[in-house]
């Protein structure tokens, strides 16, 4: 925000100011269905900062965000079904019985300690994401190829999930709201109240961290290697830790936020593996702005709010609206809503309409006028 | 011997099918570098036409020639998803060459509206549109000289129109009071029924091959015959094979490159459609059937280096074999008495859907020596 023109500063601060004024009353005015909507969609807004962070800023395409999202959310599940299956026989979940399993699997013992979930759910899918992305940048694949291979990375996940009934309830999924968490049930409405609010402190603490990323020498260092890998390349850095790091990073977020939406959804199943979900994450980073960690944030939740709306009026026109979002917003707003806004197209747009546009001159030489009307 | 046999034969059955799929893919990726995500929705619509054709060729005055009615879908397939594909051409892609991320998004959101269209549109309302679009595509090319040095030429274009849209609505209404199927919106999958000679098996060295597949090798065959004699022999081949090459010096010596670049993107989409027509042979036909294969026609491309047909068929035949190796777990078959904890792993693998996981796991190794697939384009290129 530092380097933008003073007007564009008082516009995002009215946004910011207008986010925190609707999250402090949303409890307040909403309904906990509608509430437990907003909080699942503000997780989907962690999610949507990662990918900003790898597309908007670095220029990698990732079709395969779903992968990392729901490794999260099966990190949180399995917390929470061990912690609530202590007086089942076995002492193991439900499920395994209807699959003949007597023991626990073997990767489930270290989710019975709650402080190695609270790490893993942002640590696996990192590892996993970063390892994904050096194998896959070692060999300079990029653009187009590398997004094809993210897509087929997250059917691979798909299939791998969906096939496995003994060790992770396989295409059902794990249940998260009848489970216990401190005495009470995650499903229940005092729970979602506080995941609403720990959801939306976390999304806070999210764009933070990733402005944190994009200001300083590192988010230089992605845009160059957005608008030109083999000028970086030649300049003496490497764009493969670089572009390893922002993937882990996105990863890692898409974690937080798969455990997040996971409690407040009730269940992680394969199917937020499906190739659909994963492009929907980008076209939300692209109705926003690419580029603007913001516009992620507003993107995803205003999207998904619509999608609901939407599909509780008219449940077959949604897939046409969103097939029309894809096409529209690349071939006419390629900069996204925020993006828009802060070009100078709307000022354009009101001077044709008449409204006279103020004289501008180098901020450096306003500068200078006041401090000589204040001597 | 039979063993092999029979699992080579299951090997290409499938590489066939992937072939087929990935062969308009891999001349619209290879030669234009355009992501199509919507293929897949463009084989949905190759299939759905074989529906309709199937259910046309019903009626009683074609009764008689209902057994031919599969090639006869062939061309129709290739017919509509070629016109469609030129439409998206023409309409959205053309605007977006040289960003090949954003035309993958542009072409998601086309899928999209094509799947929604199939679920809540009529087929004979879809066929009307195909036919009118057809009819308004060709009709201003058809019309004799002698139309153009009287009337001027806005004139013509909207009277072709208004008689296409015309025919189309007469196309719509009366299959669908000809057909009632045809005249409802329905989500739900339908069934094309083989004609009687296709179905059963063909016995040859006491292995059953059912015809069904045999007849899906021989249209891959062909196609990918006629594509090749399309591209190396055909003056127009030639064009998009210098287009490819070298667009503004083709461009400079007159090769018109917007008519090479939707030729190429009809020609792709019109093999989707064929595509199509296989992929409804063997299983029923719903909304979806095209998002099945979309990922693995874009990992043959991948791993057969991009713009090659060689490396396309050799990689399709690759992955359908290891997918058959692997899913029918006939490694154990093969070698029975192999060590325990290998023969475990073989056996984890031994399903369809594990499979899969596993053949993308040896394309990511083969890549990880090879970048830029099995015949990289050689050139001296900073970027591949």
């Amino acid at each position: 925000m530092k380097n933008l023109p003073k007007s564009s500063r008082w516009f995002l601060l009215l946004i910011w100011i207008t986010i925190i004024a609707a999250i402090i009353a949303a409890p307040a005015l909403l309904p906990v269905f509608r509430l437990n909507l907003l909080g699942r969609y503000l997780s989907l807004a962690i999610v949507a900062l990662g990918v900003d962070l790898i597309w908007g800023y670095a220029g990698l395409l990732s079709l395969g965000q779903g992968i990392f999202f729901t490794l999260g959310g099966y990190c949180a599940a399995m917390y929470l079904q061990l912690n609530s299956s202590s007086d089942l026989p076995n002492g193991i979940p439900e499920f395994f019985a209807l699959y003949g399993v007597k023991e626990l699997p073997f990767f489930w013992e270290p989710f019975k300690s709650p402080i190695f979930t609270l790490i893993a759910i942002w640590l696996i899918p990192a590892l996993v994401a970063g390892t994904l992305g050096f194998l896959v940048f070692r060999n300079r694949i990029k653009g187009v190829y590398f997004s094809i291979l993210t897509q087929a990375a997250l059917l691979v996940f798909f299939n791998f999930f969906n096939g496995q009934q003994k060790l992770i309830n396989g295409t059902n999924g794990l249940k998260t709201d009848v489970t216990q968490l401190f005495g009470q049930m995650v499903g229940s409405d005092s729970m979602q109240r506080w995941f609403f609010w720990l959801t939306a402190i976390i999304v806070v603490i999210a764009w933070f961290f990733a402005r944190w990323v994009v200001r300083d020498r590192f988010g230089n260092v992605l845009i160059g290697i957005r608008d030109d890998e083999p000028r970086v390349r030649f300049t003496g850095y490497n764009p493969t830790l670089f572009k390893t790091i922002v993937f882990g990073i996105a990863g890692g977020l898409a974690g937080i936020s798969g455990a997040l939406y996971t409690v407040q959804s009730g269940i992680v199943s394969p199917q937020f593996m499906t190739v659909p979900f994963s492009i929907e994450m980008v076209i939300w980073v692209a109705v926003g702005g690419r580029g603007t960690l913001l516009g992620a944030i507003l993107g995803a939740v205003a999207i998904n709010y619509a999608k609901s709306l939407v599909s509780e009026a008219l449940p077959a026109s949604w897939m046409f609206i969103q097939g029309g979002l894809f096409i529209l917003v690349v071939t006419a707003l390629p900069e996204g809503v925020l993006g828009w806004l802060q070009s100078d197209r709307p000022r354009n747009l009101l001077t044709r309409l008449g409204v006279s546009r103020p004289v501008s001159t180098y901020p450096s030489l306003e500068a200078e006028s006041k401090q000589e009307v204040k001597k | 011997m039979q063993l092999i046999l029979e699992s080579l034969f299951n090997g290409v059955a499938i590489g066939s099918v992937l072939l087929i799929a990935a062969l308009g893919l891999a001349i619209v990726f290879g030669l234009m570098g355009v992501i199509n995500l919507a293929h897949g929705e463009l084989m949905m619509l190759g299939a759905y036409s074989t529906y309709v054709t199937q259910l046309i060729f019903k009626l009683p005055a074609l009764k008689p020639f209902y057994n031919a009615y599969v090639i006869v879908a062939i061309a129709v397939a290739f017919v509509v998803s070629g016109i469609v594909g030129i439409l998206l051409e023409r309409s959205i892609i053309r605007r977006l060459y040289g960003d090949p991320l954003e035309t993958l998004l542009a072409t998601w959101g086309v899928s999209l509206i094509l799947q929604q269209f199939v679920r809540s549109v009529p087929l004979a309302y879809g066929t009307g549109l195909v036919v009118a679009l057809l009819i308004g595509m060709l009709l201003p090319i058809g019309l004799p000289k002698k139309l153009y040095e009287k009337f001027s030429g806005r004139i013509i274009r909207l009277a072709c129109w208004a008689i296409s849209a015309l025919l189309g609505v007469l196309t719509s209404n009366s299959l669908s009071t000809a057909i009632s199927k045809l005249g409802r919106a329905s989500a739900r999958n339908v069934d094309v029924t083989a004609p009687s000679w296709m179905r059963g098996g063909f016995d040859l060295w006491n292995i059953t091959f059912p015809i069904t597949r045999l007849v899906i090798i021989v249209i891959t065959l062909i196609a990918v015959l006629g594509v090749t004699w399309f591209l190396k022999k055909s003056v127009w081949g030639i064009r998009i094979r210098a287009v490819t090459q070298n667009r503004s010096m083709s461009d400079c010596l007159g090769i018109s490159t917007e008519t090479v670049d939707v030729l190429t993107f009809g020609i792709g989409s019109g093999l989707a459609g064929v595509a199509g027509v296989a992929v409804s042979l063997l299983g029923s036909v719903g909304p979806n059937v095209g998002g099945s294969y979309i990922v693995g026609c874009f990992m043959v491309v991948v791993l057969g280096g991009v713009g090659n047909l060689l490396g396309t068929i050799i990689a399709s035949f690759a992955i359908g074999i290891m997918t058959d190796l692997i899913g029918a777990g006939r490694l154990l078959t093969i070698w029975p008495d192999m060590p325990t904890p290998l023969a475990s792993a073989v056996d984890f693998f031994a399903t369809t859907s594990m499979a899969r996981v596993m053949v993308f796991a040896l394309i990511v190794i083969f890549l990880q020596f090879r970048p830029a697939g099995l015949f990289p384009q050689k050139g001296r290129m900073v970027e591949v």
